[in-house]
């Protein structure tokens, strides 16, 4: 069974929903980067989104550009987002991560080397914001043979016939994005949750992770009483942003602030 | 429009594909959210081709409102001075705004008009584009969002007043580097938020399907005019027709009618900057490589990580990291040839023709009178060149004084 399926089961049998924090490779530098992701999971992350930069984020709003611009800024790489999970694998078997990015850099990568590599490194699943089921078919092969999930993403707006074609082959899990806007933009309210979750499930045994709009602890609480997981960006990196001297360098607070803020998150996932 | 579907099965102006695929080239490389969004737009643009009402609406508003058809002049002085080949120009400055930008605006609005949308976003870098929209809004009384990089914010200043005038709301765009490629990232920002009422109106030959082919459409009114045009002037097609290539809109509008008829030959031309190698560039085609941005596949201009990087012209317009899908494919299976124009040679042609031909060119489309005032000498006095002289310059008066020094 794979690290994403296994983690969902476990949280099941617990009768807990699954926290799901993000973090930019590399932001806003490589050491602190690694040095909260391997915290996280003791602050209670139950799988870890992590972001590759890229100069065109257009997905995203403004906290999660300037996370991928202080990246880009501070030198990350491909290469060296691999590298931070590789590190983070030799301490942590169990949390999933899943990888959030744009196509450029992973074609420009090579898509089979990419997967190739992702998989090495310990990565499990893959979202790739521009690349709608339409244009999977430049990954998808790969992507199975690597044993990385391809993770779809299902909105406010994507009409019935649509989610069952998306959701046919789908594995891993199903990301809702719970907004029509960007990241960190709005909230996603407990109405439309309450109405589309059970759409979702209607067409999928896939669980189910809600995003996009998902800034407080009780969003939090409202997302996993729905849904399985609840994924929250912008409000970490509006954290860690926060502690950044002008320079944009982390201080002694970035790690610590950032951590505790993960954790009270966590603890609304009962 | 419609002319297209008695197409021979060899011919090169078929595409793209129901996926919109120019072979490798385009697609719908977009945010789920959005995917809707254009899989209603692809249909609702699908109906208006085949609705001879759309057309008709269209050209009276072509003729009435723009001016069309626009003239082809002769030009005898630049004629005399390059001392080669017959020089004609595709007069798409005398359009209303200014430039070929409006036959795209006036098509995409009436489509958004039909399928009942009342916000139209739009992006601009010169400010064209965003004039043009402006124009066409006032005229239809919609609502009109345009988002325009900072900088270009403060290069453009008499342009964004224009629009001002017209009613419109301009967004100056901080992100990135506060240019056009970060104004489109902002607009595809905003209709990803505003999925119910807008519509995105993309301004080039570029985006996800299908922009790329439905803004070729609408501008290939000027192809079609010039192939008219020149065989009632000279009895015959001309030898080689050459346009500016920012994203490529009044390029694949003046070429795709030519594309079956092998003795015309095309040349695209990118705007060189300071030069190919000096690092400061917008020659997508010649320096980039093919990779995915803003919803289509292409060539960019990327460093060896896949991040996009910023490219560098004298002329706004031409200031894109991109090209559109179709010039890509074009490009590869060698039907068009694309060279470059650097700053200094499109200045020098800017003032050949404002002084010879008493016509003040846009700085975009000086790179293609630079290109032809170079190749003409090569050519026979029998030749025909056409240069399609995409805007008027008026808007770039003040950027070639600051290059040439002068104080106004």
């Amino acid at each position: 069974m794979s690290r994403i399926a296994s983690c969902f089961k476990n949280l099941k049998r617990k009768k807990r929903g699954a926290f799901i924090p993000y973090i930019e490779s590399g932001d806003p530098d490589y050491q602190t980067a690694l040095t909260l992701l391997k915290a996280m999971p003791i602050a209670g992350a139950d799988l870890i989104e992590i972001g590759m930069p890229f100069s065109d984020p257009m997905a995203d709003g403004p906290t999660v550009q300037a996370a991928a611009s202080r990246s880009l800024k501070a030198g990350t790489t491909m290469q060296k987002t691999f590298q931070m999970v590789r590190e983070f694998r030799q301490e942590n078997q169990m949390t999933p991560i899943i990888l959030m990015g744009y196509v450029n850099p992973i074609e420009h990568y090579g898509y089979e080397t990419f997967c190739q590599d992702a998989e090495q490194a310990g990565v499990d699943g893959l979202i790739i914001v521009d690349m709608p089921y339409e244009e999977l078919n430049c990954i998808q092969t790969y992507a199975k043979k690597h044993h990385l999930d391809l993770i779809r993403l299902v909105t406010p707006v994507t009409p019935q016939e649509r989610l069952k074609m998306i959701l046919k082959d789908a594995s891993g899990f199903i990301y809702y994005i719970s907004i029509t806007g960007v990241t960190g933009a709005k909230t996603a309210s407990q109405k439309n949750l309450k109405k589309t979750i059970p759409i979702i499930r209607s067409v999928s045994d896939l669980p189910i992770a809600v995003g996009f709009g998902i800034s407080t602890p009780k969003h939090v609480r409202n997302a996993v009483k729905q849904a399985d997981a609840a994924v929250v960006a912008s409000a970490l990196l509006k954290t860690l942003e926060s502690t950044l001297d002008q320079d944009n360098h982390p201080t002694i607070d970035t790690v610590e602030k950032v951590i505790q803020h993960v954790s009270i998150l966590a603890e609304n996932t009962l | 429009m419609g002319s297209q579907t008695d197409l021979s099965s060899n011919s090169l102006r078929q595409g793209p594909d129901e996926h919109g695929h120019f072979g490798k080239y385009g697609g719908i490389f977009i945010a789920e959210t959005l995917v809707p969004l254009i899989l209603n737009l692809q249909k609702a643009y699908q109906s208006v081709q085949k609705d001879p009402e759309f057309q008709k609406e269209l050209n009276y508003y072509l003729k009435h409102y723009v001016g069309r058809p626009s003239p082809l002049w002769f030009a005898k002085q630049l004629t005399q001075f390059a001392n080669g080949a017959k020089i004609y120009l595709k007069r798409e400055d005398l359009n209303h705004t200014g430039a070929h930008k409006i036959n795209n605006v006036l098509g995409q609005i009436l489509l958004a008009r039909r399928m009942g949308k009342t916000r139209i976003i739009a992006e601009t870098g010169a400010g064209q584009h965003g004039v043009a929209t402006a124009t066409v809004c006032a005229l239809f009384n919609m609502e009109c969002v345009i988002y325009m990089g900072r900088v270009d914010v403060e290069r453009q200043k008499p342009n964004v007043f224009r629009m001002e005038l017209l009613g419109a709301k301009i967004i100056p765009v901080t992100a990135g580097n506060a240019t056009l490629k970060d104004a489109i990232n902002e607009g595809l920002r905003d209709w990803v938020t505003n999925v119910h009422n807008s519509y995105y109106l993309m301004g080039t030959a570029a985006g996800p399907h299908p922009y790329p082919a439905m803004v070729r459409d609408f501008q290939c009114i000027i192809g079609n005019e010039t192939k008219d045009q020149i065989i009632e002037a000279e009895g015959k097609l001309p030898n080689t027709i050459i346009a500016a290539v920012g994203g490529g809109s009044n390029a694949i509008g003046i070429f795709h009618p030519f594309l079956d008829d092998p003795s015309v030959s095309l040349i695209g031309v990118e705007a060189g900057g300071k030069g190919l190698d000096s690092g400061e560039t917008a020659a997508s085609i010649e320096r980039g490589s093919p990779g995915v941005l803003h919803g289509n596949r292409t060539y960019l201009l990327q460093d060896d990580d896949g991040q996009i990087t910023e490219p560098y012209s004298i002329s706004a317009g031409l200031d894109y990291p991109g090209v559109g899908p179709e010039h890509s494919w074009l490009h590869d299976i060698k039907r068009i040839q694309y060279v470059a124009i650097n700053d200094d040679e499109a200045v020098d042609a800017f003032q050949k023709c404002t002084t010879k031909e008493g016509i003040i060119p846009a700085l975009e489309s000086s790179h293609a009178l630079a290109h032809a005032l170079k190749i003409a000498p090569t050519m026979q006095q029998k030749d025909i060149l056409i240069v399609n002289l995409s805007g008027r310059g008026d808007k770039d008066i003040d950027n070639v004084a600051k290059y040439l020094g002068v104080k106004i």
